[in-house]
């Protein structure tokens, strides 16, 4: 089994009101070194197979398709190491 | 008489307001074609109604282009024919590829209830055949904070593709008029080809006086006077 994590968050340059919602809140209780937050949303994704490359290429065809909306969002990819004598 | 559907997503709901004004208005009850089937042949004009379809999972419309009646609704948009999509309806165009752009959540974060008022920026469309400029409709949505990045937007006034601001009742685009932080207080748009409408107001819930305002009725006239097909 390949194990990946997802992570999609709106680009740089797009305004996030969720994000600057939590930053005020987070002020508000105090957390006055808070400069900047961003919201976005994880996927952790078991894949069939061993191949933590294939897998790659294909995770990267699903943030494409599904998992991301590009004109607004960025995504990275991880795939997590696997454990020796493990699958 | 414009042949119509009304597609019907699981979370669709405004599909019986719409045919209600569609039947109202067209004097032909709409076939309702639920998003598991093919779209039905020979429809001229396809409905994309309000709600959630798919409970807004993911992002508002990323399932529902998914769903089976979709191939039938692109290959429509693509050969010419008339395609609305109302609040969920224009999210699921976006997310479907047949409008540019995406949607975002309100800049105020909140679900939005109310009458607002549109400047119509451009006529002669089939569905925006008519002399009024201002028209008041309400909206109900909680994504509609329209975004494109600058040479997007550039080009949707290039191409004069703005169909619909959100303005006051004098007609001035200001910020105090618009609902949801979309850019340029943008209502709708259209496509290139000006087959395609997507808006978050609701034409279906002003159709009469008694609801408050008849506006939404001349776009569903001017649909139901034009021709098919661009």
């Amino acid at each position: 089994m390949v194990r990946a994590r997802v992570n999609v968050f709106l680009k740089k340059d797009v305004m996030d009101p969720q994000g600057n919602a939590v930053s005020s809140a987070l002020k508000q209780l105090g957390h006055s070194d808070v400069h900047q937050v961003r919201v976005g949303r994880s996927f952790d994704l078991i894949l069939d197979g061993n191949d933590g490359e294939a897998a790659r290429d294909d995770i990267k065809k699903m943030c494409e398709s599904l998992l991301a909306n590009t004109v607004i969002e960025s995504y990275e990819i991880q795939i997590q190491p696997q454990e020796p004598g493990k699958c | 008489m414009l042949k119509t559907a009304v597609v019907v997503f699981p979370g669709s709901n405004c599909e019986a307001d719409t045919e209600r004004a569609v039947e109202l208005l067209n004097e032909q009850k709409p076939v309702m074609a639920w998003h598991k089937d093919p779209l039905p042949n020979d429809v001229d004009l396809v409905v994309i109604p309000g709600g959630f379809s798919y409970g807004d999972y993911l992002r508002a419309g990323a399932i529902a282009r998914f769903s089976p009646v979709m191939q039938g609704v692109i290959e429509h948009a693509k050969a010419g024919g008339l395609v609305l999509g109302i609040c969920n309806g224009f999210q699921i165009l976006l997310e479907a590829g047949l409008l540019p752009g995406a949607m975002m959540k309100n800049s105020g974060l909140h679900f939005t209830c109310e009458w607002v008022h549109l400047r119509t920026e451009r006529h002669g469309l089939p569905f925006t055949q008519f002399e009024q400029s201002i028209l008041k409709i309400p909206v109900a949505h909680a994504t509609g904070n329209y975004y494109a990045e600058p040479n997007l937007y550039y080009r949707l006034e290039e191409q004069n593709q703005i169909v619909f601001r959100y303005c006051d009742e004098n007609g001035n685009a200001t910020k105090e008029s618009n609902p949801n932080g979309s850019l340029g207080n943008i209502a709708g748009i259209c496509n290139e080809t000006g087959n395609v409408l997507g808006m978050m107001p609701h034409p279906e819930r002003a159709i009469s006086q008694d609801l408050g305002s008849s506006d939404g009725a001349l776009i569903w006239k001017s649909l139901f006077a034009s021709t098919a097909h661009i």
